[in-house]
């Protein structure tokens, strides 16, 4: 069923602020398109209907893009949707493990929700945080360093409506929905929140401290004092 | 002599506030837009060209050359691209570089809109990274209320918008013509090039694409002089660069440091391997290169040295695996990526890749026979130089350099009639 009046109206004023930062309209799609996942939890057909009609462009159009990205749900996922990195690096070190007894646990196909609703789960590639292996994410939140026993006390804690922080963010774990509007361009009140960087970011700014060691100084002076190695 | 570690980019990435205008001002943020504006965009290129700084997306290309190609008074619109779609196995230097000094970013950003004559400068930051989104989002509004980006900066004329565009799970979108299609509202498939970005870019364009870290790296370079830069690194590499060392080592972590280190010298600082382990194989620059081996401890990392063993410098994304590692088990994850990620427009990257994945999966099971080996690599051949773009070439080097490196591995597994190693064993909770 298409949207009612009233989201279409919620919706316009959301899509034109988004439209208005483009010189060329149609780079308004992928945010379009995290905007209605943010409405619906999943890019369903009225969403592509929306998007085509806002931008001037066919459902094909946009439902080829909606299928070229992971990151669009064509189906409802949990309200927190939980990722466990498998690449190799992660995988080795034992994201195939948690993968593999978060299944088990959780009992659902991946991208299908938990009965509750809660939680879903996927398997992801490379989520940029290698140096914390085995890494996961919950709606796009970086949870480092995890093992099977804290992989699965995260999600019977997400299933159960527990406050869980991230490693390396805000203090309040945003929805899947709330996740998909600051991706279409809306931030919420948190990002000052937590630390500037992880533990493994400052190993060997440590280590340079504590050896002194510097980049050379700037100026004539800093550059003969310095040979090129 | 420089010093071992160099910290640039990562020198204040401990200061909890460093994320704000306030903390990056206080630690002498946002001076080197007011001196690049007091001169003319040429000498900002020239500076830049004169640091030898080469991009540091993985291709290193000369970024000051790359600024040199966008034409001069055409009066077209013309556009900066900040690449942020971090996404190769191994690399996390981008990330937490927005996380923690998402300012740097966008200074750089606005130096290098100058000097291109650029008055839209988009960042193309992967999705799947939330905070990271939030802290761009906020930085740049933070800069806009502090008059450094908008309309006449700093009285000079310039104007500039910066907007933090959100990508939504695609690898093959840090491909920068893939990146324009996708910032286009398109699938990320790659472009044919010519005409390069440079000339047609996005919106058909004049668009200049650089990585994060380079970006990133030039406020630096503009307050301190192309010299200072080029004293750090190699004659033919220059500077500083981000290093990730992941895996079975015993502290991962980041390193900044001039290129030409080691892996011996970052591993002697950080403690070596996880306790009672050697080292088997290594990435130097994330999967998209061969692997290489305890043979290779002493290879200056810098580009030159790497491709000259073989491999390549790319992101700095160094993943070291130990003795309790499956080299088939590796690289058929890597390969099941590629071929995951493959956009699927030129049939040697996208069947070539099914092929090797499934060619692999019999290895690994002890299955086929040492044929397959021929197979393998005679498939690898066909990808190889026959694909739109470097995804397709990127798919091979693992499985070539793991072959060649680890034949007899690949043959016991047939022997056996399976893996010979057991997984928990390599986890990072293992005890033995």
């Amino acid at each position: 069923m298409p949207f009612s009046d009233q989201v279409r109206a919620r919706l316009d004023a959301d899509a034109a602020q988004i439209i208005a930062k483009y010189p060329g309209s149609r780079s308004a799609l992928l945010p379009l398109l995290h905007l209605v996942q943010a409405e619906e939890g999943f890019v369903s057909a009225d969403g592509i209907e929306y998007c085509a009609d806002k931008l001037g462009l066919t459902e094909t159009d946009v439902t080829g893009v909606v299928t070229f990205y992971t990151m669009y749900k064509r189906r409802p996922v949990g309200q927190y949707h939980v990722g466990v990195c498998t690449n190799a690096v992660c995988a080795v070190l034992g994201g195939n493990q948690i993968l593999a007894e978060l299944r088990e646990h959780l009992g659902v196909p991946d991208d299908e929700p938990t009965p509750d609703g809660q939680v879903s789960l996927e398997h992801l590639e490379c989520n940029a945080a290698c140096v914390y292996a085995p890494v996961m994410m919950v709606n796009w939140e970086f949870f480092d360093n995890m093992t099977p026993a804290s992989a699965r006390k995260l999600a019977d804690d997400l299933r159960a409506g527990t406050n869980v922080t991230p490693s390396r963010g805000p203090g309040r774990l945003a929805t899947w929905r709330e996740a998909a509007r600051i991706l279409a361009g809306f931030n919420d009140d948190q990002a000052t929140d937590g630390p500037p960087a992880g533990p493994a970011d400052l190993v060997g700014l440590r280590i340079a401290r504590q050896h002194g060691w510097t980049a050379p100084e700037p100026g004539p002076a800093g550059d003969q004092a310095k040979e090129p190695r | 002599m420089t010093d071992t570690l160099t910290p640039v980019l990562t020198a204040h990435w401990d200061q909890p506030d460093i994320f704000t205008i306030d903390g990056y001002r206080r630690s002498g943020g946002w001076q080197a837009l007011p001196k690049a504006l007091g001169m003319a965009p040429d000498e900002v290129i020239a500076i830049v060209k004169s640091s030898g700084l080469r991009g540091r997306g993985g291709a290193g290309f000369p970024t000051g050359v790359k600024w040199g190609f966008l034409p001069r008074g055409d009066n077209k619109p013309h556009y900066l691209v900040v690449n942020a779609d971090e996404s190769e196995p191994g690399a996390c230097k981008d990330v937490p570089l927005m996380m923690a000094t998402p300012h740097t970013l966008i200074e750089g950003a606005a130096i290098a809109s100058y000097a291109i004559g650029a008055s839209h400068a988009f960042i193309y930051v992967r999705g799947e990274v939330l905070h990271v989104v939030r802290r761009l989002r906020h930085a740049v509004q933070e800069a806009y209320d502090a008059g450094f980006l908008g309309r006449n900066i700093l009285g000079s004329g310039f104007d500039l918008d910066v907007i933090v565009h959100a990508g939504a799970g695609a690898y093959i979108c840090g491909e920068e013509t893939a990146l324009l299609d996708s910032l286009e509202g398109k699938r990320g498939l790659p472009r044919y090039k010519p005409p390069f970005p440079a000339v047609a870019g996005v919106y058909a364009l004049p668009t200049n694409v650089n990585n994060v870290e380079s970006i990133a790296s030039v406020p630096s370079i503009v307050l301190n002089g192309g010299d200072w830069f080029a004293s750090m690194g190699t004659e033919k590499s220059k500077g500083c660069g981000i290093f990730n060392l992941s895996g079975h080592v015993a502290a991962p972590g980041t390193f900044e440091a001039p290129l030409g280190t080691t892996l011996r010298e970052l591993l002697d600082l950080s403690g070596g391997m996880r306790g009672g382990h050697r080292l088997k194989f290594w990435t130097a620059g994330g999967s998209s290169a061969g692997i290489l081996t305890d043979q290779h401890l002493d290879v200056p990392l810098d580009f030159e040295s790497v491709a000259a063993a073989g491999s390549a410098l790319g992101t700095r994304s160094v993943q070291i695996f130990d003795e309790t590692t499956c080299v088939v088990g590796v690289v058929l994850r890597w390969t099941e990526f590629y071929q995951h990620e493959s956009c699927g427009k030129c049939t040697p990257c996208r069947e070539g890749t099914f092929w090797l994945v499934r060619l692999l999966e019999q290895l690994e099971h002890g299955q086929g026979s040492e044929e397959d080996l021929d197979k393998l690599l005679d498939v690898c051949d066909n990808i190889t130089g026959r694909a739109f773009c470097a995804l397709g070439d990127s798919a091979t080097p693992p499985v070539t350099s793991a072959v060649r490196y680890f034949r007899d591995e690949f043959l016991q597994h047939q022997k056996e009639g399976g893996c010979p190693f057991d997984p928990a064993a390599s986890t990072a909770w293992s005890t033995t």
